[in-house]
């Protein structure tokens, strides 16, 4: 089992789910996160003062899915987020060494 | 029927005094929501309840010697309530030039009006010291504002008496129609005493003397406040022609409410225009900030100027609410809201546009009382907060200012998130 954490743009966020449900992924988890890659902050105005933000908002999206499945999910999030200008975001890939479904109790792929 | 035109005049002018009173009173919620908007969200809870407490506090004061002081009369009220109908129908037979004379109205409502002013001045304060000064030592400073500093200077103004015996300002050609200085100046003036010993927001300013910027929490509430400001504004002049009961009162209560409105949208374009041109942005709290400055640039006359010189003034207004802003900002005098440039620098400008169009008036009365105004309430308030300084401190501990004043005053945040227990 894989656990796909992908950080990207937030007006990405419908595109890429409709992405992930179209190659039968059954759960998403999404957090609104704020962070800095290449892209930097940048500045804003306010009566006259500029100030710098340095943390952009961005939506963490995390997916737990069986190893057969990773390819495609790379994949999906990897077209449906890319603009091609920076900032994009990112996908992070862990091994995952359980999982169980609270209501039924089972575990394993079964739950994913 | 003569008697009943009488008695029909004094109910149509107590009622557009009442009225007018009832808008001003809405302004409160003007000054709360612009407050409450240009702060930061850690500092809501507190920023509300000072705007209510002060409300409170200046009625109560203006009340118990505040009106006493200013129009003479009994203290607490205490002989407001009667009417002589009898007198009252004689002195309007009496008064000169007869059914146009003088306006003739009820003291309750008289009072009811003016005490909105002096919450008026007093809410201008509020948001100047807003985010850092503690909540009770702000109170202790409404009473005394209230019941004292501003009864004194509006007794030598529209009271009419002599200042401290020595001049009469009414007698040098001052005039302030409905309050640039007696109201607006004066409350930017105990403002700035205020802001002076209270030091700035921590990080507004660097160590290089960089002005740092700290965005406000909610730019529709303060949309909104300003919306609900230039509203109140109709009764704020629009109250002070005194009387509505013939033609010529009547079209210049119209005029005043045309007048009122086209300063403020000057002030708004203007502003809106300058920032753009200073900073490169259309800046929404300057906008916001110039349409009040235009408001307030033609407080202190509203009757006599024409529509296109109206929209003029206010311009003038909004042009100089924004290089005020960032000329305080330079001098490290931390405003939040702008209260100072906008009722301050505006008041002070609504008083010297006045002998533009007003030839009752004089440049040198004018300025004369400017000073007189500013002088007693920026000395007295100064004192004021000196001694609450010395008293029981007037600004919070640098943990509470980061913390938020909302949690260390009222215990409270105005947007409690993770706090469901169900």
């Amino acid at each position: 089992m894989k656990l796909v954490t992908a950080i990207i743009k937030p007006f990405k966020l419908d595109d890429v789910r409709e992405a992930l449900s179209d190659i039968g992924v059954q759960g998403i988890t999404v957090t609104e996160v704020k962070g800095f890659g290449r892209q930097k902050g940048h500045t804003e105005l306010y009566r006259g003062a500029e100030y710098v933000v340095d943390f952009l908002p961005k939506v963490k999206i995390e997916i737990a899915i069986g190893d057969g499945l990773l390819d495609q999910v790379v994949e999906a999030i990897t077209k449906a987020a890319n603009t091609g200008k920076i900032g994009d975001g990112k996908i992070f890939v862990t091994s995952l060494e359980q999982c169980i479904r609270i209501r039924t109790g089972e575990t394993g792929e079964d739950a994913v | 029927m003569e008697n009943n035109v009488f008695h029909l005049q004094y109910a149509m002018d107590t009622f557009y005094f009442l009225v007018c009173g009832a808008l001003v009173m809405w302004m409160a919620a003007g000054f709360a929501m612009l407050e409450a908007g240009l702060v930061r969200s850690k500092n809501t809870t507190e920023i509300l309840t000072k705007n209510v407490a002060l409300f409170g506090i200046s009625c109560i004061m203006y009340l118990v010697c505040g009106y006493a002081i200013m129009y003479g009369g009994n203290y607490f009220l205490s002989d407001i309530a009667t009417v002589d109908v009898d007198s009252t129908l004689k002195s309007f037979a009496e008064r000169e030039d007869g059914f146009t004379g003088g306006a003739i109205y009820s003291k309750p409502s008289d009072f009811f009006f003016q005490v909105v002013f002096v919450a008026t001045a007093m809410s201008i304060v509020s948001g100047a010291v807003a985010e850092r000064m503690k909540l009770w030592a702000f109170l202790a400073f409404a009473v005394v504002m209230t019941a004292f500093i501003y009864p004194m200077e509006g007794s030598w103004t529209w009271g009419g008496n002599a200042v401290f015996g020595m001049f009469t300002l009414k007698d040098l050609g001052f005039s302030d129609f409905a309050g640039s200085g007696i109201v607006h100046m004066a409350g930017a003036a105990a403002a700035l005493a205020g802001v002076l010993l209270l030091g700035a927001r921590k990080g507004k300013y660097g160590k290089k003397g960089e002005v740092n910027a700290i965005p406000g929490a909610n730019l529709p509430l303060a949309t909104l406040g300003t919306f609900i400001l230039w509203m109140g504004w109709f009764g704020f002049n629009g109250g002070s022609v005194l009387k509505l009961g013939d033609i010529g009162n009547a079209n210049s209560v119209a005029m005043v409410f045309l007048n009122t409105n086209a300063a403020a949208a000057g002030g708004s374009i203007a502003a809106l225009i300058t920032a753009r041109l200073l900073f490169g942005k259309a800046d929404l709290t300057m906008l916001l900030n110039g349409a009040l400055a235009g408001l307030v640039a033609i407080t202190a006359e509203p009757s006599t100027p024409s529509a296109l010189q109206a929209t003029l003034f206010g311009a003038i207004g909004g042009v100089l609410v924004v290089f005020s802003i960032v000329a305080l900002d330079k001098l490290k005098i931390d405003d939040p809201v702008g209260a100072i440039s906008v009722h301050g620098v505006c008041g002070l400008l609504g008083l010297l546009l006045v002998p533009i169009t007003n030839t009752g008036s004089s440049f040198s009365g004018q300025l004369i009382g400017a000073l007189t105004i500013f002088v007693w309430v920026f000395v007295t308030s100064l004192i004021v907060w000196a001694v609450l300084k010395a008293a029981i401190g007037i600004r919070v501990s640098e943990e509470e200012e980061y913390e938020g004043v909302d949690l260390a005053e009222c215990g409270m945040e105005a947007y409690p998130e993770f706090t469901n227990k169900q």
